[in-house]
């Protein structure tokens, strides 16, 4: 059991680590088109302290943005989920505000809020996770089968007893899906943010000045580290759903 | 008399895309204290409506529902209901979903006792051991016991039953047949079955109600006396064959299959007067 869900997943990064060592080696390639493995562990050593302090800087920003789109996501999509009005009048709102590529908002964001950059950063990561909540759990609530709200109701239950027992309950395995893509999203919105923000800070930041001193393995290490960030965070969300819609797991063979 | 459940003249339409669609006209029904109705009618008549204007879920266009002489105008604790789907919550054990209708019409009961008479009513279904499992553990018919008790946790006077054998292979329907009886002698109730299964209705009810095709209205009624336990065995009578083959073709008649007219007087004209077949004893 142990072995299959730590085991593997270690071998599989360590397997994908020696191929990238192997490809590189194999082609020749110098460390500006493709750094291998190798070529990081030196860039580790030089900057390890830059990394905790940059890599906290982002996870500390990415985790308050990803909170902020879980009550705001939650919110609309409660909203969404209960008034078919308000459903059919935020939705087109919704999906053009998702559609527009947050690349173009960073700048716009940077100039509006300028210097506020912890603020900025957290924004991004915000509007760019938020939606996938919003529409998991609009959807959750929406597609209630009316028997469930039909055994409360029946019993003179108030709109918030069916909400507090079953409506969100059952919408949970749906909330915690949304919520891994989300996380990997609020990533992508703090390092926008990062590494477009003059006197960033954060890994993006770190990346930046990678590619502005040619520090090719630095940025490679940057991305590696990102990674890291990101697997971690993902991990956090299973153990929630895990404890809090594990049910919704069916035992397997 | 006035009768526990009393349903007069009521007409329902729902409001839909394409304009009102009328679903119930002139919907006639009484069940006695303890009496056990099942109703029976073609496919999309109405009948899901009907058990909606009972539990308080809606209120009809025109005429009246009444419980206890009393007019419907919402829920009421003294209702339960279960449906085809049996709807457990998958997020609870089943001990827990059987005691939801108590944190909600019973708050003040103790959690001790609340617990206590869960565990009565899975113990009299068969479904003792299987209190702490979760609803995915368990089988169609086991989910349906469950969804049964939890119908039933809070003692309502009146318990509408949506066709919930629907779902279930014909043994394990027949062997929750038995286990609604059983049920229903240890917890006395006024209940209203909804079913397709004609042999279902026979066997466990005491008034059978045939509505016509949708908008519709009560075609006919059957009285089945009751006495004595009852066997599957009961089924297999000539009296039951007979009840069988008038219900069959008052079904046809609804959906227009066969002429109104070879059923000759026990098609009622007036629907508070029952037509017995007056060929059974
Ligand atoms: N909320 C609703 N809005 C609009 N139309 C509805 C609604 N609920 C039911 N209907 C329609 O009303 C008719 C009667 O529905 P109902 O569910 O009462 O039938 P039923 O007799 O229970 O059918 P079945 O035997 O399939 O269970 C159907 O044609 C259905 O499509
Ligand atoms: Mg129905």
């Amino acid at each position: 059991m142990i072995f299959r869900k730590v085991g593997v997943p270690f071998a599989a990064m360590i397997l994908f680590l020696i191929a990238w060592e192997v490809l590189v080696w194999a082609n020749g390639w110098p460390n500006y088109r493709m750094a291998s493995p190798s070529d990081l562990i030196p860039a580790y050593e030089r900057y390890w302290p830059l990394f905790l302090e940059m890599g906290w800087q982002t996870l500390w920003r990415t985790v308050v943005g990803l909170l902020l789109a879980v009550i705001v996501g939650t919110g609309i999509g409660l909203v969404m989920g209960i008034s078919r009005t308000l459903r059919d009048g935020l939705y087109p709102l919704l999906v053009g505000f998702n559609a527009i590529p947050k690349a173009t908002v960073v700048p716009i964001v940077a100039l509006m809020f300028v210097g506020a950059h912890d603020f900025n950063t957290v924004l991004i990561a915000f509007m760019i996770s938020f939606f996938p909540i919003a529409v998991s759990v609009s959807i959750g609530l929406s597609t209630l089968e009316p028997e469930y709200r039909d055994i409360l109701r029946a019993l003179g239950a108030s709109q918030a007893t069916i909400f507090w027992k079953i409506a969100l309950p059952k919408t949970l395995p749906e909330f915690f899906g949304a919520l891994k893509v989300a996380v990997t999203l609020a990533f992508i919105g703090t390092n926008l943010m990062e590494i477009v923000s003059p006197h960033g800070r954060g890994l993006g930041a770190l990346f930046d000045s990678g590619k502005t001193n040619s520090d090719y393995p630095l940025m490679f290490a940057v991305l590696l580290a990102l990674a890291a960030l990101g697997i971690l965070l993902y991990y956090v969300v299973v153990a929630l759903e895990k404890t809090f819609a594990g049910w919704a797991e069916r035992p397997s063979g | 008399m006035t009768h526990l459940i009393d349903i007069a003249g009521v007409r329902h339409a729902y409001t839909t895309a394409e304009g009102p669609l009328p679903v119930l006209d002139g919907l006639e029904m009484q069940v006695p204290k303890g009496g056990f109705t099942a109703v029976v009618g073609p496919s999309g008549c109405g009948k899901s409506t009907l058990t909606r204007l009972v539990a308080g879920l809606m209120r009809p266009d025109e005429g009246t529902v009444q419980l206890h002489g009393e007019k419907v105008t919402g829920p009421r604790a003294t209702v339960g209901m279960a449906f085809q789907n049996p709807v457990l919550l998958e997020w609870r054990t089943i001990l827990k979903n059987v005691m939801l209708p108590l944190e909600i019409v019973s708050s003040k009961m103790s959690r001790a006792a609340q617990e206590d008479r869960a565990r009565h009513l899975l113990k009299l279904v068969g479904l003792e051991g299987f209190e702490d499992k979760r609803p995915s553990e368990l089988s169609g018919g086991m989910r349906q016991r469950a969804s049964l008790c939890r119908s039933l946790v809070h003692k309502p006077e009146v318990l509408i039953l949506d066709e919930p054998f629907g779902a279930l292979d014909a043994f394990t329907r027949e062997d929750l047949w038995q286990t609604l009886l059983d049920l229903k002698s240890q917890e006395p109730f006024t209940g209203v079955l909804i079913t397709h299964d004609l042999r279902e209705s026979i066997f466990l009810a005491d008034q059978v109600i045939v509505m016509s095709a949708r908008p519709a209205r009560t075609q006919y009624v059957m009285d089945i006396p009751r006495s004595g336990p009852r066997t599957l065995d009961d089924l297999y009578t000539p009296e039951a064959a007979e009840r069988l083959n008038i219900l069959r073709h008052q079904i046809e008649v609804a959906q227009g299959r066969a002429p109104a007219e070879p059923a000759e007087p026990r098609i009622d004209p007036e629907p508070t007067e029952r037509a017995v077949p007056e060929t059974l004893p």
